[in-house]
């Protein structure tokens, strides 16, 4: 855990904060900005430690982006960064859907909204990509057999399925455990 | 005060039981919401949805604003929303206790091996059902012919600018915005 300061605590908030407001679509879409934030331009965390930390966040009920932010600060901060990335996750969505409820008539039919938003998807798909190929690739590199097989395995059973992702991560994890006992035996 | 207490608890419901991704909250805003306390009709569900697509933020918490400020004003999007975080908070301090305590063992090391491949396609799938939003307005792909050009040359330089230049993410997103803007206006 690095020096806490109180710069470092506004450094997250500030973080976390631009992060929420920015993120449109879903949990995986902070998870991919957070990842380029928090690994490659902040270097809080390592690139294994994003993964590790997304993985918790999903095994943990509730919306991923509120998770992943909690778990991002208690690893950088201690709880104190887990409250302040809390509260830069939660206040974006706080303020903007008071300010919206109160004109949502409005907004939600205006032709120029829809342009504006419908053109930000397509620069969030290609965040995502990006991000997903640089993992996929990371673990290509690997050139461990088994787990190029459970990432496809996993994609193929997401994308054409409607498994609830909790068992899929359940899964995984009890593969894993099998096979780490497996090979510690044989070295035994 | 009553009312505040069964906003918290409701959203805790919702923030308890939406585990695998945002899209299983909806049925449960919507039986705790409209099902069973009649705190907003189902066109005004419906506009709640919308909404929460055109804003940023999840989902979870976007209902809980909404509802809460609805019911009782901003105080119950406040009490709303720390309902809907409330068990995220206490699950996610002890998964991560025991992850820092434990990660360095060997089994430890053998569950997060095959949990980052899972994770990285997790990412992956997710970003596929976005592409296909993008391109045709849907979760899932149509025609070639549906596809909206102009959506499909800003996801590709989009990927590019990103693939090479490394932007700020937030810029790839301003930038299509403005895009977006322009269009409208031609």
């Amino acid at each position: 855990m690095k020096k806490k300061s109180l710069k470092l605590f506004w450094e997250l908030f500030r973080a976390t904060f631009t992060l929420s407001a920015f993120t449109f679509g879903g949990g995986y879409v902070i998870v991919s900005l957070m990842k380029k934030d928090f690994v490659e331009k902040k270097h809080w965390l390592e690139n294994d430690e994003m993964l590790d930390l997304t993985a918790l966040a999903q095994a943990c009920p509730g919306a991923l982006a509120v998770n992943a932010s909690f778990i991002a600060g208690y690893h950088i901060a201690g709880y104190p960064g887990a409250f302040v990335t809390l509260l830069g996750t939660v206040s974006p969505p706080l303020i903007i859907l008071t300010v919206v409820s109160h004109f949502y008539a409005i907004f939600s039919q205006s032709p120029f909204v829809a342009q504006v938003f419908g053109a930000m998807q397509a620069g969030i798909a290609a965040i995502v990509a990006d991000v997903a190929l640089g993992m996929a690739f990371s673990i290509l590199e690997s050139r461990d057999v088994l787990r190029i097989l459970v990432l496809c395995a996993c994609f193929a059973i997401v994308t054409l399925t409607d498994i609830n992702i909790a068992f899929i991560i359940i899964g995984c994890a009890i593969l894993g455990a099998v096979r780490s006992v497996k090979s510690a035996k044989k070295e035994g | 005060m009553a009312i505040l207490i069964k906003l918290f608890w409701s959203f805790c419901h919702v923030g308890l039981f939406s585990i695998g991704g945002g899209y299983v909250a909806i049925p449960l805003v919507q039986e705790q919401a409209v099902t069973i306390n009649g705190w907003l009709t189902m066109s005004q569900f419906t506009d709640l949805l919308t909404i929460s697509e055109m804003t940023p933020g999840p989902i979870t918490l976007n209902a809980a604003t909404f509802v809460g400020t609805r019911v009782a004003g901003l105080p119950g999007a406040i009490t709303a929303t720390l309902g809907a975080i409330f068990p995220s908070c206490i699950v996610a301090s002890i998964l991560a206790y025991v992850y820092y305590k434990y990660r360095t063992l060997s089994v430890m090391q053998g569950v997060l091996s095959f949990l980052r491949p899972a994770i990285t396609a997790l990412i992956a799938s997710a970003g596929l059902s976005l592409i296909f939003t993008a391109l045709w307005g849907a979760s899932s792909p149509g025609p070639l012919s549906a596809i909206n050009p102009v959506k499909l040359a800003l996801f590709l330089i989009s990927l590019l600018v990103l693939r090479l230049k490394k932007p700020n993410p937030i810029f790839i997103m301003l930038g299509c915005g403005i895009c977006g803007a322009a269009m409208y206006f031609l």
